[in-house]
């Protein structure tokens, strides 16, 4: 045992206390021994107890009273209540009155041993499921939403609120907005957040996949239906189910969902009973939904189901003030997650990943920074260290005259000015290429 | 050889060869010099007639008082079903980290169970209780490496799935407890 249990034996009689004690302590527990109930009273106050093993006759203050001055502490041991001669009434009692169980002197050592080991299980496994409940509250702070800009704090103050209902959201914004990080925060805000939430990309599945994938399958339901599946609405019961991507939905699937977010009842493929789910549902979408309704690509009736509440994601472009904290943020987590030293940006490369406009969004640029620590100098990133960094040395902002000058100055210079190969690769004729050079003023000595 | 004696009593019919045996398991496991002798208790003032059995509490203490000694580990042999008041049954007990122990075979025959008798078990499983109580005395607790024979054991089956030994950690603390140097 890593952390000793520790058991607090109650009882009048010196024999029977020793008797345990010596016991417990042979099986490795951590024992403590109070003649009444009063002296338990006093020793629970000042210390913890996993355990108290005690009688239920006791001059004085008998053992269901002191269980249920146990229970109103609030320090909340397991109690198990030993009685001399068992009657149906007194175990109700003290089972109705919150102890763990009751067992009848003599015990067999063997129902000691089980009854023991079985109430530590149950220890271990609140203090495990108090650490897990502690680490989704600590989701709570939304610690990957990351910004200071106006347009993110509305955003989090609308993730905040929105949390609260159980109504349908509808998440829309470009892709690499962190769209799925939003959906991951309205739940972990909720009053759900202890239960699954349920994370189905649907452009990733074909029409028959969806439909299992969603509504689970009974054995033999169709070709590989070896085993009975739960579908992800019955997953997410009492939980959250994120649709992400759902225009991709095909028209049949779109009257299923419908029909299950209507009824929160569906039945597996293959299946004739009804499963009924509660469940919250977010959807996800790049899409303009409306416009697809209005060219008939997606169910009006469903679009209206889902739409109860939207939001927006602004993508990073209208956000650029969010950047440099973005970046600090992808840093530490890539030097963390490369068990490197955190290392820093400099001004010219940090400047200009703020003038990017970065289409692709969060994720092109966590995928740069990631990037930039692997092949940098392992100090700092550097604008070389960019792949938005090289053409952009002059200005961000070059006109194509610029592009083309510079083009055909690397082309002469990679082929030792030899005007034919040149013109050959540029794919122009010499004429055009002499043209060029003496319109741009270019020399072989030039960037050499 | 470990600067400690230890010392088994029969209070029971328990032939001498089989004493021998016990006595010879004994020495094997612990390394120590063991003696065996037989002794008399009247055993009808341990009785309980309500429960038919004998109280353990009451004969581990006459052990501890009238038997043992500082420069020895005294173990009680008996034959008797041993009962103390918490529990049905008890194969054995000892004071931890103290001088006696008291052990019973009663329980731990075949025959008991509605099966053929088989004495050369029920010596072996006699031996790695006694070994097992030893174990307590030396200040073991129970341990929950598999085939330790300080595992916990409330059926005779328990008794069978472990050897006379003591596991890897067992013997290292016992090591320890012997270079320590214990006070008899």
């Amino acid at each position: 045992m890593d952390t000793k249990i520790t058991i607090l034996i109650v009882d009048d009689e010196a024999s029977v206390r020793d008797s345990l004690y010596q016991w417990f302590v042979e099986d490795g527990y951590q024992v403590d021994s109070a003649e009444s109930a009063k002296e338990a009273l006093v020793r629970l106050e000042s210390k913890d107890f996993d355990i108290v093993l005690a009688d239920i006759k006791m001059p004085g203050m008998d053992g269901l009273e002191m269980l249920r001055r146990i229970k109103s502490l609030e320090k909340n041991p397991i109690v198990i209540i030993m009685t001399a001669f068992a009657t149906v009434d007194t175990a109700v009692q003290a089972l109705k009155d919150g102890a763990y169980d009751y067992i009848t002197k003599p015990f067999d050592p063997d129902e000691l041993s089980h009854l023991i080991r079985n109430a530590s299980k149950q220890i271990t496994l609140a203090a495990e499921n108090d650490l897990l409940k502690e680490k989704i509250v600590s989701l709570e702070n939304v610690e990957d939403l990351i910004g200071n800009s106006e347009a993110m704090r509305h955003l989090m103050q609308e993730i905040s609120s929105i949390a609260q209902s159980n109504s349908s959201v509808i998440i829309t914004g470009e892709s690499g907005t962190g769209k799925e990080l939003i959906a991951r925060a309205i739940h972990a805000n909720s009053s759900r957040k202890f239960f699954p939430l349920i994370i189905v990309h649907c452009g990733a599945l074909t029409e028959s996949l969806l439909e299992s994938e969603l509504f689970g399958h009974e054995k033999g339901a169709f070709t590989g239906a070896v085993y009975n599946r739960k579908g992800r609405f019955e997953m997410a019961d009492c939980g959250t189910i994120f649709l992400d991507e759902i225009a991709t939905i095909p028209p049949k699937m779109q009257i299923e969902l419908l029909r299950v977010l209507e009824t929160k009842t569906f039945m597996r493929v293959g299946g004739n009973k009804e499963i009924s789910s509660d469940f919250r549902v977010i959807c996800a979408t790049n899409r303009d939904l409306k416009s697809m309704v209005d060219k008939g690509l997606f169910r009006e009736d469903l679009y209206y189901r889902l739409n109860v509440i939207t939001i927006n994601v602004p993508p990073l472009r209208e956000r650029t003030e969010d950047i440099p904290l973005l970046v600090e943020y992808f840093i530490k987590k890539y030097c963390h997650s490369m068990n490197k030293p955190t290392i820093t940006i400099d001004a010219k490369a940090l400047k200009r990943l703020e003038e990017f406009s970065f289409p692709g969004n969060i994720r092109e640029l966590e995928n740069m920074i990631e990037r930039a620590i692997v092949v940098g100098d392992g100090k700092k990133i550097r604008l070389n260290d960019l792949p938005i960094g090289k053409e952009s040395e002059n200005s961000p902002f070059e006109s194509l005259n610029d592009v083309e000058k510079k083009h055909i100055q690397f082309i002469l210079n990679k082929y030792n000015w030899n005007i034919s190969t040149s013109a050959k690769v540029l794919k122009v004729d010499r004429v055009t290429l002499y043209n060029k050079i003496k319109k741009y003023h270019l020399s072989p000595n030039k960037n050499q | 050889m470990n600067p400690c004696k230890i010392t088994l009593i029969s209070f029971g019919q328990i032939e001498k060869p089989n004493l021998e045996i016990i006595a010879r398991d004994v020495k094997r496991e612990l390394q120590v010099q063991v003696e065996y002798k037989e002794g008399f208790i009247d055993m009808s003032q341990f009785f309980d007639p309500s429960r038919s059995q004998y109280d353990a509490d009451q004969l581990i203490h006459l052990i501890d008082t009238e038997y043992a000694s500082d420069t020895t580990k005294t173990i009680g042999l008996f034959t008797v079903d041993l009962f103390i008041e918490i529990l049905t049954f008890i194969y054995g007990q000892a004071f931890l980290n103290g001088r006696s122990g008291i052990a019973s075979s009663f329980r731990l025959n075949n025959e008991r169970y509605g099966m053929n008798r088989n004495d050369r078990l029920t010596l072996k499983r006699f031996s790695k209780e006694i070994i097992h109580e030893l174990g307590h005395t030396f200040g073991l607790i129970h341990c929950h490496t598999p085939g330790c024979v300080m595992m916990s054991s409330t059926y005779v089956e328990d008794i069978d799935l472990k050897s006379h030994q003591f596991c890897s950690n067992c013997k290292n603390e016992l090591e320890m407890i012997f270079i320590n140097n214990v006070k008899f």
